[in-house]
């Protein structure tokens, strides 16, 4: 995030209300399932999208209702019913090595559509980019049972490590042509679908919305650099993420964020931590496991240990909090194009090179320690873990814990190995001399307007 | 005067197969050992990749292909989740113990997410090697794609320009698409053999003889490819009552050499996408023009199909069915490496389409570490059996 947009962006004017992220979002999620369910009795057209990589400023320029299927799968393992969906399609022949989330959400087609928080409506169109390679799979199975349409959006991901492109130069250039091209033809594909002449101005709107969330995002997401951290990246933070992609684009999505961010501020000028006391701050890497989720925080929380950030805010969230990331709503198709490209190397496909961001991250969140979750079902996540685990204890000498389980399979979950190896890292980071409450820490500079 | 020996087309072919079975187990060669002409080699994992553009920088293009059966697991296990395919886990392991440090680069795609992470772990374990994801399209149905991969192949040619010192004229690189248009001319003639008269070339020996270019110069393997199309031109040997089958599944990790022997024992493979990345350009690439767009649009246009490629233009139901119907199968190995989720999606897919058209086919999973094959060989006799019961 550049000063210059901190500087440009409104402010907002205070909230009047207690803000509750955690009831607001539950209302917001509530409506979205609601209208979800109704969208065929509607008329509107439906698309499927996921969080990396989705084209939602233009879905949204043509009305489209969207469906995020990971949040499905997800909402099923939260909601405790996903080992019914995954049985459901195992026995379909579905494979016990893949993906838990395609699994849930082949049960639910196979279940006809009927998910534990309502109806959820069959699409006309599906959008799947590369940046995880499941994405084209599983649209690829929608195309053969439900005869979705899917349109693959390409987008050339950082090709190396220490991949340097600033926007604007030849090769941000050639990959923004490429992403512009993509989307021109997604635009002819989305007016045949609904009938409706594409409207630029209706894109600059979305745009400029999406350009205030991500601004109180990236607020959000420092203000955590604060000790005590003020919020769990892997609890409150899922919801925030929740918000930043089914309501990306629009006005309640930009007033959650505002208030979101009074909200935090707020808390952060009391003092206010996450946890009683933060004897240690973690930095996550992967994602959650969503079966179990409180009780993997609760296992940290007892001794005292937030995560002030995860790397799943970053990549799960559209890569949007990457820097230098504002549409420039005067010329919307070519800005969309820019930022997208941008996106998906600095915030996206990064992962595959996830010692640098989480070398950064350790600097910037000031963290004791790493926490990696290895995602049995994720390759995405989890097939360079171990090795960039083991890059970053050689060389920055930062503590960590390896702990495995799986998306929203509960038969991977290990309760009692997985407290085990918990209660040792803690252990050993005591021994290192860690634990004594943390002292305040001031807000760091970068995180935005004074508190 | 000496007497000229005369030609034994058998002994001819066992020469070539052998030196071609040495070749899968040769480690890459480097310093003294590398061919004439060459500075280096150049990595690449499957599927595809445009060699042309490695050979014409005088890097030989070496395919890793993971460690086979016979390789030992010492450092990778630690480094790589137990749920990663085989493939991705030994490459790692031939990187840490060392087999790969000759390697100028080593180029990987986004035909997976593992794939893509050996990029990441190349770059921490080994910074001295141009480490790299080409990042060859998922869409190449929107206009605009030929110029995109023509961007990308540009992006590799200054890479290797510059790993090399050495620059890439125009006319190098049509020199190199003519010896791999020659390569591409014999091996659709041996699998053209395999299509006609399966009974002269099974697939343990068609796939020995195209995967003997992972380690040799392309104008070699066009050489024993030659000798190898004479001598199996003058094989005479009688079909069998065996039925006709096709394998997929093989496109990224190598089934083990004794699967394919358990299978050619009881069926005439007549087709297969192993090695398919070898032989991904389907018809020559145009030598004069531009090469790189040359190589481009054959890449857009006229290439083969796998389930880590999404085109519009080729369901994947619809690529096995046209290879079950021009190669007049009875039916189809369906297989999927361990821990290969692309692999293990087909499957399923491919299964219930078969299911529908009723088209006989047997399900495997494989890993290149196997080592036991008896229950599949009985596996694949009971299949074979009954599909000559059917097709009495
Ligand atoms: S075998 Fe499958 S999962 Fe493994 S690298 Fe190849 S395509 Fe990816």
């Amino acid at each position: 995030m550049t000063t210059a947009t901190l500087e440009n962006a409104p402010a907002g004017a205070p909230a009047a209300a207690p803000f509750d992220a955690r009831a607001e979002g539950q209302r917001l999620f509530s409506d979205w399932y609601a209208a979800l369910a109704d969208a065929p009795a509607r008329g509107q057209p439906v698309a499927n999208v996921f969080v990396m990589g989705n084209a939602v400023e233009i879905l949204r320029t043509f009305d489209f209702q969207l469906v995020f299927p990971e949040i499905n799968s997800l909402q099923t393992g939260v909601r405790k019913a996903s080992e019914e969906y995954i049985r459901v399609s195992e026995d379909y022949g579905m494979s016990p090595d893949v993906c838990s989330y395609v699994k849930a959400d082949v049960g639910l087609i196979l279940k006809e559509q009927h998910h534990p928080a309502g109806q959820i409506p069959k699409a006309d169109i599906a959008i799947a980019s590369n940046m995880c390679s499941t994405f084209i799979k599983w649209a690829e199975i929608w195309e053969r049972m439900l005869n979705t349409p899917a349109f693959v959006l390409d987008l050339p991901g950082q090709r190396g490590g220490n991949w340097q492109v600033r926007p604007g130069d030849a090769q941000h250039a050639a990959d923004a042509r490429w992403v512009e091209a993509q989307f021109r033809d997604l635009i002819e594909k989305c007016e045949r679908i609904t009938g409706k002449r594409f409207d630029m101005d209706r894109l600059a709107e979305v745009e400029d919305r999406v350009n205030r969330m991500v601004y109180h995002w990236n607020n959000v997401m420092q203000l955590n650099r604060v000790c005590p951290a003020p919020y769990n990246a892997m609890l409150d933070g899922l919801t925030y993420i929740g918000i930043m992609n089914v309501y990306r684009g629009t006005t309640e999505g930009v007033e959650f964020m505002r208030r979101l961010e009074d909200e935090i501020r707020g808390k952060v000028a009391r003092g206010e931590g996450r946890v009683a006391q933060e004897r240690f701050r973690l930095l996550f890497s992967g994602t959650p496991c969503y079966v179990s989720m409180r009780r993997l925080i609760e296992l940290f929380e007892t001794w005292g240990g937030v995560f002030a950030y995860s790397d799943y805010l970053t990549f799960a969230a559209g890569g949007m909090d990457a820097g230098e990331l504002v549409y420039d709503t005067s010329r919307p198709l070519e800005s969309l194009a820019e930022i997208t490209a941008l996106a998906a190397q600095r915030g996206l496909s990064n992962q595959f090179f996830a010692h640098e961001r989480l070398a950064q991250q350790v600097r910037d969140y000031d963290v004791d320690g790493i926490v990696f979750h290895g995602i049995k079902s994720c390759r995405f996540v989890s097939s360079g873990m171990a090795d960039t685990r083991d890059y970053l204890n050689r060389r920055l000498q930062v503590p960590s814990l390896y702990i495995e389980s799986d998306l929203i399979d509960p038969r991977y979950w290990s309760d009692a190995q997985i407290k085990n190896r918990v209660d040792a890292f803690f252990e050993s980071l005591h021994q290192q001399g860690g634990g004594a409450p943390l002292a305040p820490k001031t807000v760091a500079a970068e995180a935005g307007r004074a508190a | 005067m000496t007497a000229q020996i005369p030609y034994d087309h058998q002994a001819e072919l066992e020469d070539v197969l052998e030196r071609c079975n040495a070749l899968r187990q040769a480690p890459v060669p480097s310093g003294d050992a590398l061919p004439e002409g060459y500075t280096g080699t150049l990595g690449h994992f499957p599927v595809y990749f445009p060699e042309e553009i490695a050979h014409a920088a005088g890097l030989l293009p070496v395919s890793v292909l993971g460690g086979g059966n016979k390789l030992e697991m010492k450092h990778a296990d630690a480094r790589m989740g137990s749920f990663v395919c085989s493939i991705c886990r030994s490459t790692a392991e031939l990187g840490l113990n060392g087999s790969l440090q000759s390697l100028s680069g080593f180029i990987t795609h986004p035909i997976c997410d593992a794939a893509k992470h050996l990029a990441g772990i190349w770059s921490r374990n080994f910074p001295e090697q141009l480490s790299q994801i080409l990042y060859l399209p998922q869409n190449v149905n929107t206009p605009g794609a030929v110029r995109y991969v023509a961007a990308e192949y540009q992006r590799l040619r200054a890479e290797l320009e510059r790993k090399t010192g050495r620059s890439i004229s125009d006319e190098a690189l049509r020199a190199s698409i003519r010896v791999y248009n020659e390569n591409r001319r014999l091996l659709r003639d041996l699998y053209a053999v395999r299509r006609d008269e399966p009974w002269k070339l099974s697939c343990t020996e068609s796939y020995l003889l195209t995967r003997a270019r992972t380690r040799i110069p392309c104008e070699e393997h066009n050489a024993l490819l030659g000798r190898a199309l004479d001598a199996i031109g003058q094989r005479r040997q009688a079909a069998q009552d065996k039925p006709r089958v096709v394998f997929v599944g093989g496109f990224c990790e190598q089934p083990p050499l004794e699967m394919l022997e358990t299978i050619d024992g009881n069926c005439y493979v007549v087709d297969d996408d192993l090695l398919v990345g070898l032989r991904w350009l389907t018809s020559d690439v145009p030598d004069a023009g531009d090469p790189v767009w040359a190589l481009a649009e054959s890449f857009v246009e006229r290439s083969a199909a796998s389930p880590v490629q999404h085109d519009a233009r080729k369901t994947k139901e619809g690529y096995l069915m046209e290879m079950i119907s021009s190669s007049r199968a009875d039916g189809a190995v369906l297989t999927a490496a361990k821990f290969c989720e692309p692999g293990l999606d087909e499957q399923v897919a491919w299964s219930k389409h078969l299911d529908q058209l009723r088209v006989p086919y047997l399900v495997l999973e494989f890993e290149e570490k196997m080592t036991s094959f008896e229950q599949m060989g009985m596996q694949v006799e009971t299949f074979a059996e009954s599909l000559l019961f059917t097709l009495a």
